[in-house]
């Protein structure tokens, strides 16, 4: 089985971001199971999404706490919410950030780095900071887990439509290609 | 019966969808809704139950569903929409929750008492002061005597399949109650999930023709009176009122029946098995168990899972249809337990206990033997039960199989800590 925590903030689409991601491991014959974290649906509060996927049936509708990855697609939410909590030894950071990786906060469970600068690159798509395809294809490049087809196929079979649906895609190809990925083997083996 | 789609039969819901499809727990409710062919739905909107209205809506507003839809200003008005509808003959639904669930008791009482067949979720959500918009099973819990048929989900695929056989399960004839679909608030009204859609024809095929209200279906040409005043104590009040009472309480017993040939025509036609009543997990040889219900017991059967790795005998019994309780499939099920912790995610507060302990405490009675049990309480207002708080439940009932005499202990809070 394999965990991933999205976080970010209210607007942003970090649950829709899990069912994209979780439709499109679906669209993979995998099993997968989304689950948002329940509080009150504000804009810019932060927010958390759960998604686990497996070969088999995944029967524990719970709760992640001891992700394999952290996807972050807000750039400073990291300040107020401890994203990193109970992140399993040598598991994945996927972070939008305009920094080099050696300016992040990381841990000493990090092993690996996808660094995408999703804000600036939605702006460009969008006109708006909508992050959450973009750092969707940013995993995809960093870990392997789901296939960038996959993941274009789930956005398809979405509700989105026309132009809404080519700017996704865009974005899914941009953020795919526009992704370093940084192996901290130190660490991890730390 | 929606005037748009008279003449153009839509298209069923599950001809655009591929075999496999994720979708959340009330998307899944909506979309059985819609295989299922009701004539009229009457929806207000409620957390967690809002998207499942509007999965339904959309439904309709698309074509892929021929329902006239009604928008009541309030849950009592749905209610009294869908008595009229179902004495009409209708098919019928609705969903609500908590404080809508509350709203709505009057005819919610009435519904039962009339017999009509009308199937409605509860997304369960806990009861309010403290403030909360988050599940728990306190509103199904608080209306288990209000005589309605509920079925418990555990899974997304389960509301879907549920859904539908909670139609035909109501409109038996040796049923003719209402039936309440509970599938849990937040972790599986909201959690997604791969499921497979049935063909629309062999859903078809396993509803057979429509006959909902065989026994009273108002006709204008035919005036009658139908909920008549009854009761107090001289005349043929008292033998009616009772006759009434009666009649509920055995076709509370036939369901009991009716629910299990449903499953198993379900698992003929459409391929998927569920325990109806009560499930049994990796029981036949463990020496203690654990009781529960609802979408906890996913990651109560992984606990089971790595705790039987370890070497130790649980098992774990499942209830799925609460109301009527499932006496005897439960007293089977206890036949070889010899400690049992049961994990409730609401509060009998006059027992100071859970209510499905409450429950089991009876069927405990009719076994010619002492039974250690213990009452946990978790999963409250959005509270998470995970694996690790089941490895707490198999620990602490473990524990009681050491228990010599009969000690009766406070309930366990599984997040007093969290």
């Amino acid at each position: 089985m394999y965990e991933v925590r999205l976080h970010g903030r209210g607007g942003q689409g970090a649950v829709l971001a899990a069912g994209i991601l979780a439709a499109a491991l679906v669209e993979e014959g995998k099993f997968a199971v989304a689950i948002p974290s329940f509080g009150f649906e504000r804009r810019g509060a932060p927010v958390a999404a759960f998604l686990r996927c497996d070969e088999r049936e995944i029967r524990r509708m719970t709760n992640i706490y001891t992700p394999d990855c952290v996807i972050c697609i807000d750039p400073t939410v990291s300040r107020s919410v401890d994203i990193l909590a109970g992140l399993k030894p040598g598991g994945a950071l996927i972070q939008t950030s305009n920094r080099p990786v050696e300016e992040l906060l990381l841990n000493e469970a990090v092993g690996t780095v996808g660094l995408c600068d999703a804000v600036r690159l939605a702006r460009e798509i969008f006109g708006r900071p909508i992050t959450n395809t973009l750092m969707l294809a940013a995993f995809a490049r960093a870990t392997g887990v789901v296939s960038l087809a996959a993941l274009q196929q789930a956005l398809r079979d979405s509700e989105f439509r026309d132009a809404g649906l080519s700017q996704n895609l865009l974005a899914l190809e941009r953020g795919y290609h526009e992704t370093t990925v940084h192996h901290l083997e130190r660490r991890a083996a730390a | 019966m929606n005037s748009a789609s008279v003449a153009e039969r839509p298209a069923p819901v599950s001809e655009k969808k591929p075999k496999y499809m994720l979708c959340e727990g009330n998307e899944a409710a909506a979309l059985g809704v819609a295989l299922a062919r009701p004539d009229m739905v009457a929806l207000y909107p409620i957390t967690p139950q809002s998207s499942l209205v509007e999965h339904l809506a959309k439904l309709v507003a698309d074509g892929r569903m021929d329902a006239d839809v009604v928008e009541a200003e309030g849950e009592h008005s749905v209610l009294s929409v869908l008595q009229g509808a179902t004495l009409a003959g209708g098919r019928t639904y609705t969903a609500t929750c908590g404080p809508g669930l509350a709203f709505m008791f009057e005819p919610y009482f009435r519904t039962a008492g009339m017999r009509l067949p009308m199937v409605m979720t509860i997304v369960t959500r806990d009861g309010i002061t403290p403030q909360s918009v988050w599940g728990g099973h306190q509103d199904a819990m608080t209306v288990r005597e209000v005589g309605w048929v509920q079925i418990y989900c555990e899974s997304v695929q389960e509301v879907l399949d549920t859904t539908v056989m909670a139609f035909k399960i109501a409109e038996h004839h040796d049923v003719m109650l209402p039936v309440n679909v509970c599938l849990d608030g937040n972790y599986l009204s909201y959690g997604s999930a791969r499921i497979e859609m049935p063909e629309q024809a062999e859903v078809d095929a396993f509803m057979g023709g429509k006959d909902v209200n065989w026994h009273v279906a108002l006709d204008p040409l035919r005036p009658m009176a139908v909920d008549p005043m009854t009761g107090n104590a001289s005349g043929s009040g008292p033998a009616t009122f009772v006759r009434y009472r009666k009649g509920q309480c055995r076709g509370m017993q036939n369901a009991l029946k009716v629910i299990e040939e449903v499953h198993a025509d379900w698992g003929r036609r459409i391929g998927r098995h569920y325990a109806p009543l009560v499930e049994e997990y990796r029981l036949d040889d463990a020496d203690f168990a654990l009781l529960t219900l609802g979408s906890m017991t996913g990651a109560a059967k992984d606990a089971v899972d790595e705790a039987r790795a370890a070497g130790r005998r649980i098992g774990l019994i499942k209830i799925k249809t609460f109301s009527p309780f499932p006496i005897d499939a439960l007293q089977r099920a206890l036949r070889n337990v010899k400690a049992l912790g049961v994990v409730d995610r609401s509060v009998a507060f006059r027992w100071n206990c859970g209510p499905m302990f409450q429950e089991t405490l009876g069927v405990l009675y009719r076994l010619d033997r002492h039974l250690p049990a213990q009452s946990f309480i978790g999963g409250l207002a959005g509270a998470d039960i995970t694996v690790e708080h089941f490895h707490r439940v198999i620990n602490d009932t473990e524990a009681l199989m050491q228990q010599p005499e009969r000690i009766y202990h406070e309930p366990v809070w599984l997040n007093e800590k969290d």
